[in-house]
């Protein structure tokens, strides 16, 4: 049972650190005016910080599932 | 442009395709293979929550605001990371309860009340409006732009009146499909597999239709996302859009607020619970949806900012509306099949909406707000429907028509003054309101049908007088009066800035009153008084869904009703073929042949209830089975003592396994006890036929002969004499013997006598020698003896002791070899204890025999070669040294002679004292 176990205290921790590098003051670091490559920082910050969030919750959700 | 015919056509086409996929799904599901019972269906069955809003409004919102778009989509991300936890137990609390919507859940939970499914089904209603009013903008507009039938494609249809106005038409084409989709047949556990295939289609349609565009515009009208970034960067106007600050006044509070009601929103949604927790086929599906609806998410979003900017550059502010630029930017190039194609991909995410919305929400009016009413009044009581079936359908399907007409009537009303993303963060906002309700009564046993429905209530209230009245009155149809000077002019009532509340965007104010609101009424009115039983069975049954079996749910009440009453109770509601055959099924597992047989017990009547809980709601379930079944309410102190019983029960089992444990531990004893006694009889047995072994030896010979003496009388005197001696000695060898069994068992048993006086071991031991002398010169032998000076006397038996030396020397004197023999003795004093040894010159003793000379009968060396003896000198000579407090071992290695030792223990000073000056 994935609920009780390791899997869900991950995903509890996967989200608390989803919360925190979405919102202030996290999210003030990733404003910057100077482009990344070219593209927004903060656009390229936050779909980044967004895929490896998705990356690390279904590694968890996966793995849990053997 | 593109004319409307061909639009149309197309749309109608694409709707016909899904409604083939709904059909087979449905087709396949009756014949038990379900196309939808995947992880990967369920997941994109999720994605129902990208609607035209996100289709068009997020291009529309990254316009004016940048990367403001992306906290409704990161708000679900968070909460997917949290479904394990959260909507699996939703899941399993529906599963079990047979619960059907958010209507029912709240009122199930809060003690079956009909008053809060019913407020819930209107704050879903109301909230919900909004959210349709969108979809049909979605559409009308984006045909408008198809058509060109409107050049500015922002006010599509503004001057038109209601019968030739397309978006009538278009809401009532949605509500036959709907109709369809949904309420085309009864279904007891409010499943439609068809619908849910059709849904996961149109979310990969819609997926790849944005993503073709997106491509479209990156790569054919610009350069890559390099050149359009480039580009934006040096247009000041567009470069204050890529920053968080510059693009929005609402600040980090409300981009938080923002994210926080996109994750609510993704939980308490009528859609998202209808696809997420109704329909789910298996909980393990959750699993995958839990990243791959989030990476579906990010990957729609990819390309919104790049269109945005896109259409920006290309069209300039002002010109085109951003909600349009999707369509706008291909029919711009000319890419006429591929505009179409995007606005099959809006449809899709239109129509996907819409028909699970309305769905959800006929379901709730049908089963939280008409049934009841519909069961109150007295004329439905006197009437003997037989069946009820059709009237469920009817209400249904009315529900569905009239939401979207609803629907309709706020898009004429208010829909023209907003853009897509504000009419939808109003329904979202509605839609929290659910949140403190709908957790606390998963996870908090105290939260009371009176708290929540004041909580609901205040949080409804505020919500609408804080957005959804100030949405009315920005488009003209209320006096705006009201917004800038507060209500009756009080100035700390203006909806906006309530209570002076300033400096907030009017999302995150409305959000942060009405959840204050909410959660203040539900926890204080709720703490107000104790649950009653009804109140306390439905927390327990919600609260541990988890540690109650799924199979058995607990029944906290007394009743019981005839089967005869209960099934056309349930026909009536889900047809009589159908109930019949459910019956059949629940006789089948309780093991009885047929219906009749059925236990009128606690359990069918739950069974019945649950049943119809899922066809009219719970509330009502419980109403209808109360007016056949004779039953009493249980009060809160049977309920809290039914749970304290379960607790007892626990404790029980839990001090039974601790019993059983000891148990087991006393059998293993019991068990080497056994394996003890057995060996101990074993040994006993070996004793008894070494001893009479041993005795009839020397008998054999005696016998013989005395036979032989008085069969022949002229026996000469030689052999006569050479025959009494051999008997004599065979004698005195068995009288040796009996002695020696006698002398063991005495001292075993504890009741040998012991003559204990003061020893001089020199003295003791130079007389053992004295006594063997003979035995060894007959063998030719040399005894060696080497004593100290001086040696302390000690206190013990003397003959006993005596014994012991003589064993052991007449031992030494019987293996020495003839005539080269040497045997030593010495006596040694150490600190405490006197030291003998015996030494001889004999063959020794083999390693595996070192053990075993102690054992009784148990001689040394092998077979013939061993000298006579009894077997019991060294067992009793042991015995003895130990009785003394001593040791006796032996030291040998073969062919290099032995060594028996034995110390004996030397009185403390005190005792010696004690012992002379008794002497």
């Amino acid at each position: 049972m994935m609920r009780r176990g390791l899997a869900g205290q991950r995903l509890v921790a996967a989200f608390l650190g989803g919360a925190l590098l979405f919102n202030y003051p996290v999210l003030s670091l990733l404003d910057r005016s100077e482009p990344f490559f070219g593209m927004p920082m903060l656009w390229v910050c936050l779909f980044a910080v967004w895929a490896a969030l998705i990356a690390v919750v279904a590694w968890i959700a996966e793995r849990g599932a053997r | 442009m593109l004319t409307g015919t061909v639009v149309v056509a197309a749309s109608f086409a694409y709707l016909m395709l899904l409604f083939a996929v709904a059909w087979y799904g449905d087709r396949r599901a009756e014949q038990g293979r379900s196309i939808i019972a995947n992880p990967w269906t369920y997941a994109m069955s999720l994605a129902v929550y990208c609607t035209a809003w996100t289709y068009f409004g997020s291009v529309g919102r990254a316009a004016s605001g940048g990367v403001w778009f992306l906290p409704i989509y990161l708000g679900p991300t968070l909460a997917m990371s949290l479904s394990w936890i959260v909507m699996l137990k939703m899941i399993r609390i529906s599963r079990t309860y047979r619960i059907t919507s958010i209507a029912d859940f709240i009122a199930s939970r809060y003690g079956k009340s009909h008053l809060l499914g019913g407020l819930v089904t209107i704050i879903a209603v109301v909230g919900m409006v909004p959210y349709i009013a969108l979809q049909l903008k979605a559409i009308s507009s984006g045909y408008s732009v198809l058509t060109g039938s409107d050049d500015s494609g922002v006010f599509p249809f503004a001057t038109a009146s209601w019968f030739n106005d397309g978006t009538l038409y278009v809401a009532l084409t949605l509500a036959v499909f709907t109709v369809l989709f949904g309420a085309r047949h009864l279904d007891a556990a409010e499943r439609h597999e068809g619908m849910v295939a059709a849904i996961a289609f149109e979310s990969v349609v819609k997926l790849l239709a944005f993503l073709v565009v997106g491509g479209f515009v990156t790569w054919s009208v610009y350069e890559g996302f390099g050149d359009i970034f480039a580009r934006a960067f040096a247009n000041p106007d567009l470069a204050a859009l890529l920053s968080l600050q510059t693009a929005s006044t609402a600040g980090y509070g409300g981009w938080f607020a923002m994210t926080l009601l996109a994750l609510l929103s993704v939980i308490f949604l009528p859609r998202q619970f209808q696809v997420t927790v109704v329909e789910n086929v298996n909980e393990q599906h959750l699993r995958r949806a839990t990243w791959l609806f989030p990476a579906y998410l990010l990957l729609i979003n990819i390309f919104v900012l790049p269109i945005a900017l896109g259409g920006l550059l290309y069209f300039g502010r002002g010109t085109v509306d951003p909600d349009t630029f999707v369509l706008s930017l291909p029919l711009a190039h000319g890419e006429k099949a591929l505009a179409l194609l995007a606005f099959i991909g809006g449809l899709s995410a239109a129509t996907g909406m819409v028909i699970v919305e309305t769905i959800a929400v006929s379901t709730m009016v049908c089963n939280d707000l008409v049934m009841p009413l519909l069961l109150s009044t007295k004329r439905f009581k006197r009437n003997v429907h037989p069946d009820l079936t059709g009237l469920l359908l009817g209400i249904r399907r009315g529900a569905i028509v009239v939401v979207l007409l609803l629907g309709y009537l706020y898009f004429r009303l208010a829909g023209e003054a907003y853009a897509l993303v504000s009419i939808g963060l109003i329904s979202f906002a509605a839609v929290a309101q659910f949140a403190p309700a709908m957790l606390g009564g998963m996870y908090w046993r105290g939260g009371t049908r009176d708290g929540a429905f004041a909580g609901l209530l205040a949080g409804f209230v505020v919500w609408a007088y804080t957005l959804m009245l100030p949405s009315v009155a920005k488009s003209g149809w209320l006096d705006r009066d009201f917004l800038d000077q507060g209500l009756f002019g009080l100035d700390y009532l203006r909806p906006e800035q309530l209570f002076g509340l300033a400096g907030l965007d009017s999302i995150s104010h409305a959000l942060f009153w009405s959840l204050t609101a909410n959660i203040a009424c539900y926890v204080l009115v709720s703490l107000a008084r104790v649950p009653t039983g009804q109140e306390a069975t439905q927390a327990t049954l919600f609260v541990d869904v988890f540690s109650r079996g799924q199979d058995a749910p607990a029944t906290f009440w007394r009743g019981r009703a005839q089967v005869q009453d209960l099934q056309p109770l349930v026909a009536r509601f889900l047809g009589a073929e159908r109930a019949r055959r459910m019956f059949e099924a629940y006789a089948r597992e309780r093991g009885v042949r047929s219906i009749e047989e059925l236990k009128p017990d606690a359990g069918l009547v739950q069974f019945a209830e649950t049943q119809l809980a899922g066809a009219i709601g719970s509330a009502s379930a419980r109403v209808m089975v109360s007016s056949v079944v004779q039953e009493e309410p249980l009060g809160l102190d049977e309920v809290m003592d039914i749970l304290d019983e379960a607790s007892q029960v626990r404790a029980y089992s839990h001090e039974l396994e601790e019993k059983s444990q000891a148990l087991e531990a006393a059998t293993a004893e019991l068990r080497a006890a056994n394996e003890r006694l057995t060996e101990l009889d074993r040994l006993k047995d070996d004793f008894m036929s070494s001893v009479t072994h041993e005795l009839r030896t020397p008998l054999t010979s005696i016998r013989a002969f005395s036979e032989m003496l008085l069969d022949d009388p002229k026996i000469d005197l030689k052999d006569r004499t050479r025959f009494l001696t051999i008997i004599v000695s065979e004698t005195e060898r068995l009288t040796r013997l009996v002695n020696q069994v006698l002398d063991m068992a005495k001292i075993e048993s504890g009741h040998a006598e012991w003559h204990n006086t003061d020893i001089d071991m020199r003295e003791l031991v130079g007389h053992a020698a004295e006594t063997t002398d003979q035995l060894f010169r007959d063998r030719g032998a040399v005894l060696e003896i080497d004593l100290p000076d001086a040696a302390p006397h000690l206190r013990a038996d003397r003959d006993r002791l005596l014994q012991v030396l003589l064993n052991l020397l007449s031992n030494a004197a019987k293996f020495v070899p003839d005539g080269a023999g040497v045997a030593r003795v010495r006596l040694s004093a150490e600190t405490g204890q006197l030291r003998v040894d015996v030494t001889d010159n004999g063959p020794g003793i083999a390693p595996e025999q070192l053990g075993v000379i102690f054992e009784k009968f148990r001689q040394g060396g092998d077979e013939r070669s061993r000298p006579q003896g009894t077997g019991l000198g060294l067992p009793i000579s042991r015995q003895i040294v130990e009785h003394f407090g001593g040791r006796l071992w032996v030291q040998s290695r073969p062919g290099e002679g032995a060594t028996f030792s034995f110390v004996l223990p030397l009185p403390l000073e005190s005792e010696r004292g004690a012992g002379h000056a008794m002497t």
